[in-house]
């Protein structure tokens, strides 16, 4: 783990991205899961499709579609949309506010392993008695009756990864606070980082209300307690609340990191200063806030009685505000500005219209007695489409085209990503443009198919056929990373050439350590500032010294396979002998290597002056 | 300043918990995952709210026919006192006196088992003289997780602690583990800031009626 | 980065100071302790003594509870001191947000 570790067989190569605690290659790890459930949910999503082409089809069973929707959606939300998000934030942001690595790389690495081992956790359900089915929002009045392990590999599968997911955003938001290069103030951060800043405090205190909603129906199903028992006391709209507590700020978790995406493509490609930047940052602020304030708006139909139903009515208008603020700040970042129409432009470009359609479903749907009408419908089923995929897709499709240098070191092909936007951007809006028009017809979501003649065919074969538009999309941008990679030309520092901020300012990739010398940053876009006055680079704010680096350690990937085991120990509880030895082995392994990475000092390591000047005759490698 | 450095009671920083940059993340960090675990039992309050005295039929025993005025007291005396005592532990800490940190630390734990011991034996109480189960309602089911959910904490706590303890009990203090102790000590104000809400949103409202 | 301790030049001069002061907020530590034990003390005397409404009493010893977690947050856990922004903004945050849940579920939890 230092430079001069060049050895690099197969095997230690697996062995280093195991146990690396740097924030590069954990991005690339999130990179490669992400992507790897994003492909595994986009699949289900094409069956989806394929059993709703023509009326009457038995391509799938009943039972068997509700547990393909069910996947379907909890794989995109918590194990691609959130992972994929994360993993730009882990690639981008510590080198947009000039910082050597994240506040806690061990946790980082912890992180990673526990969304994994989550993720796999949950897929494991396909091969041993299939896979939960009562939706992706799992209420307790059906998923207490699911039979068989599906809704248990759900609930415990979700713990695990949650458990990643909020010690990745505690990371991130005391990364933000307390490791920013010098002169880099809170009003001269990126909008991505000010994305993921917010949405971490979103994550921090969204994430423990699904705990405690997951941790309830464990109980429930597992040890006998009676939460959500009607007959015993319990109440299944506690679980309601509890997932929808969660489950609104989750939407925000996702879209608030979109838009600070696309903020930087805006202002890159439009060689423009961001406009409006303060009123951008309030604006996430304020959309943050508001995301707490509103998730009874998913359960108007439940029976709030309408002084409830009318306060969350307009607390979720209010929310159309400030991303209106948005939207109208990035159309004038791009008023006047020299705009290159780059891949990232496109995505970043076709995301306002699809965005603005989302929103203007979203007030639809927010005025609580017109959604009496639209509940349940597919009409809702369009609506959180256009705002997911015309946003936070949108926006992973630019994120991966815009950052791709700065991960690889090398470009993905330009013709290429421009046929995958165009393919997935027609299909995108066939699929789900459509299926407004189908919700509003009465066809109900969550049917696993309809009978002919109620004039829903013609619309869902349309719909069908946008699937496989966006699939193909998909396989483009597939053939651009394996030829670009193959290829592999590498290119310098700042390969878009119109590089704003601190990431474009260090080579691609960056040297493990990023900074050789933490930069100077003297205002907003702190790299356009200095390249306006003709210097080559940043101004270090210090001399060049030795630098502290964390150890690797194999210690994370250990407590999360811990809960692993013990998750298959819980599942089966009550009807397998093994079950409680198998709990609390888990355990063990879990809080064992807690102890030993309390007890055991790690210091990390230095690297010294001397490697350093080395590494500037050379030209670094890392 | 470097964690591993040797230091004497002159050169002991003033507030060794934040003195280097691992330190102040692990403060800030760990501050942070307070403020998350605030909602965490905000959740578990809320349900056990919504699921107070409900239960299935009339022979099931209510919140005002189980709890005990002079049980819950005096492990709430217990418990914050172990707060005080903690305080002084921090206390000589920032003195650098490493000694007199764990006599402080120690009793602490002895205090934290003793209410830990007093939650056993209230539990069992209830499972035998009310039937009062885990298993048995839904009010059950929420007593025991939000109250157990605490119990799980101070025990997590006192084993933290210990290990702590245990760890550094020969090479004194330095200013890789300051830090770490005094982590630890916030948690265990935490979880006393918890109890003050369970033995009034608990148990004296549960006795109130 | 460097002790953060006010300089006097004198080091023996500051770690006096810094003793003093030290012992002086342990002082304070004590008060607001048997404070604290106090405030207990009557909540659960309010409970005790019978005779109070369930309206009198309940808000009085939710007030109570605040206050002396007020107490254990400022002064045991030091929230008093400076550097304490960032803490403070994200544990009331979660007060907060924890307070409307409690709330709704008082609310519009019911059947």
């Amino acid at each position: 783990m230092s430079t001069y570790a060049q050895k690099k067989g197969f095997g230690s190569v697996i062995w280093d991205y195991l146990t690396t605690v740097d924030h590069k290659k954990i991005a690339i790890l999130y990179l490669i899961a992400g992507g790897f459930f994003f492909l595994v949910g986009g699949i289900e999503a094409v069956f989806i499709r394929i059993q709703l082409a023509v009326p009457n089809n038995d391509f799938v069973s009943a039972g068997a579609f509700n547990e393909i929707i069910t996947m379907h959606g909890t794989t995109m939300i918590f194990l691609a949309a959130m992972p994929l998000l994360f993993a730009f934030m882990n690639a981008v942001m510590p080198l947009q506010i000039g910082a050597r690595d994240v506040a806690f790389p061990f946790v980082n690495a912890l992180g990673f392993w526990l969304f994994f081992f989550g993720g796999v956790f949950l897929n494991l359900s396909w091969f041993l008695g299939g896979a939960p089915d009562a939706g992706w929002t799992s209420y307790a009045s059906l998923a207490i009756h699911s039979k068989g392990h599906g809704i248990d590999f759900y609930v415990l599968g979700l713990q695990i990864s949650g458990i990643g997911t909020l010690i990745g955003g505690i990371n991130f938001l005391v990364t933000i606070i307390n490791m920013r290069a010098p002169g880099m103030t809170y009003m001269r951060m990126p909008l991505f980082t000010w994305a993921t800043f917010v949405s971490s405090a979103l994550i921090l205190f969204a994430f423990p209300p699904l705990t405690v909603g997951l941790t309830l129906m464990m109980f429930d199903r597992m040890f006998g307690s009676n939460f959500f028992i009607t007959e015993n006391g319990g109440n299944t709209i506690i679980w309601e609340h509890l997932f929808w507590i969660f489950g609104h700020p989750e939407v925000y978790i996702l879209v608030l990191p979109a838009f600070g995406i696309f903020s930087d493509v805006f202002s890159t490609f439009s060689r423009k200063r961001l406009f409006g930047y303060s009123s951008m940052v309030f604006a996430t602020v304020l959309i943050g806030f508001l995301g707490f304030m509103v998730w009874a708006h998913h359960m108007f139909t439940t029976g709030l009685g309408p002084v409830a139903n009318a306060i969350f009515s307009v607390a979720t208008m209010a929310i159309g505000v400030p991303t209106g603020i948005k939207i109208f700040n990035w159309l004038l970042t791009m008023w006047g500005g020299s705009v290159k129409f780059t891949t990232p432009m496109y995505w970043a470009f076709a995301f306002i219209p699809s965005f603005v359609i989302g929103g203007v479903t979203g007030v639809m749907l927010a005025s609580a007695a017109a959604d009496y009408q639209y509940h349940d419908s597919y009409f809702v089923v369009a609506h959180f489409h256009y705002v997911i995929v015309g946003g936070v897709v949108f926006a992973v499709f630019a994120a991966t085209h815009f950052y791709w240098p700065k991960i690889f070191g090398t470009m993905l092909n330009e013709k290429l990503g421009k046929i995958t936007f165009w393919l997935f951007f027609i299909g995108f809006h066939m699929t789900f443009f459509v299926q407004h028009f189908l919700g509003l017809w009465g066809m109900p979501r969550r049917v696993f198919t309809f009978l002919p003649g109620q004039g829903f065919e013609m619309s869902n074969l349309i719909s069908s056929i946008g699937a496989a538009f966006m699939s193909a999309g998909v396989i483009v941008l597939l053939i651009n990373v394996i030829v670009t990679s193959v290829k592999n030309e590498k290119v310098g520092n700042d390969p878009w050439g119109d590089g704003r901020t601190l990431e474009w300012s260090i080579p691609s990739p960056p040297p493990f350590y990023n900074f050789k010398q933490l930069p100077l940053v003297r205002g907003l876009d702190p790299y356009w500032l200095e390249k306006m006055e003709g210097k080559k680079g940043m101004t270090p704010a210090e001399p060049l010294g030795d630098i502290h680096m964390p150890n690797a350690s194999f210690i994370p990937f250990v407590i999360a396979f811990g809960l692993f085991v013990a998750a298959f120990g819980a599942l089966y509880n009550g009807e397998k002998s093994w079950a409680v030895p198998v709990i609390i082995i888990g355990l063990l392994i879990t809080f064992g290597s807690m102890l030993v990475r309390s007890l055991k000092d790690d210091h990390g390591f230095h690297i010294h002056k001397e490697e350093l000047m080395d590494d500037n005759d050379k030209g670094v490698k890392a | 300043m470097h964690a591993e450095e040797k230091l004497t009671y002159e050169t002991w920083p003033a507030e060794p918990e934040k003195s280097t940059l691992e330190a102040k993340n692990k403060f800030l960090g760990f501050w942070l995952f307070l403020g998350g675990e605030t909602v965490l039992f905000a959740s578990l309050f809320a349900t056990y709210l919504a699921l107070k005295d409900k239960v299935p039929s009339a022979d099931h025993a209510l919140a005002k026919d189980l709890f005990d005025l002079p049980l819950t007291f005096v492990a709430t005396m217990l418990l914050l006192t172990s707060s005080l005592t903690s305080v002084y532990a921090m206390y000589h800490m920032k003195n650098f006196n490493s000694q007199k940190m764990m006599l402080w630390l120690g009793i602490t734990v002895l205090l934290g088992l003793g209410f830990l011991g007093l939650e056993v034996y209230e539990f069992n109480h209830y499972v035998h003289e009310y039937h009062h189960k885990f298993t048995s309602s839904a009010f059950g089911s929420a007593f025991y997780t939000l109250v157990g959910f605490h119990g799980a904490h101070v025990t997590f706590g006192l084993g933290w602690i210990l290990a702590l303890m245990i760890r550094n009990y020969k090479r004194g203090l330095n200013l890789y583990n300051a830090p770490k102790f005094y982590v630890a000590s916030l948690y265990w104000h935490f979880i006393d800031v918890v109890w003050v809400f369970i033995f009034t949103v608990v148990y004296l409202m549960g006795m109130v009626g | 980065m460097a002790n953060q301790q006010i300089n006097s030049g004198n080091p023996r001069v500051d770690l006096e100071y810094r003793r003093k002061k030290n012992a002086e907020e342990m002082r304070y530590q004590v008060v607001s302790f048997t404070l604290m034990i106090f405030l207990t003390l009557v909540a659960f005397a309010a409970v005790a003594i019978e005779g109070f409404t369930a309206w009198f009493t309940v808000p009085f010893i939710i007030l109570l509870a605040f206050v002396q977690v007020v107490f254990q947050l400022f002064y045991f856990m030091h929230m008093s001191h400076k550097g304490h922004e960032a803490p403070s903004l994200f544990l009331f945050s979660g007060l907060g947000f924890g307070l409307v849940m409690v709330l709704a579920f008082m609310t519009i939890v019911w059947w």
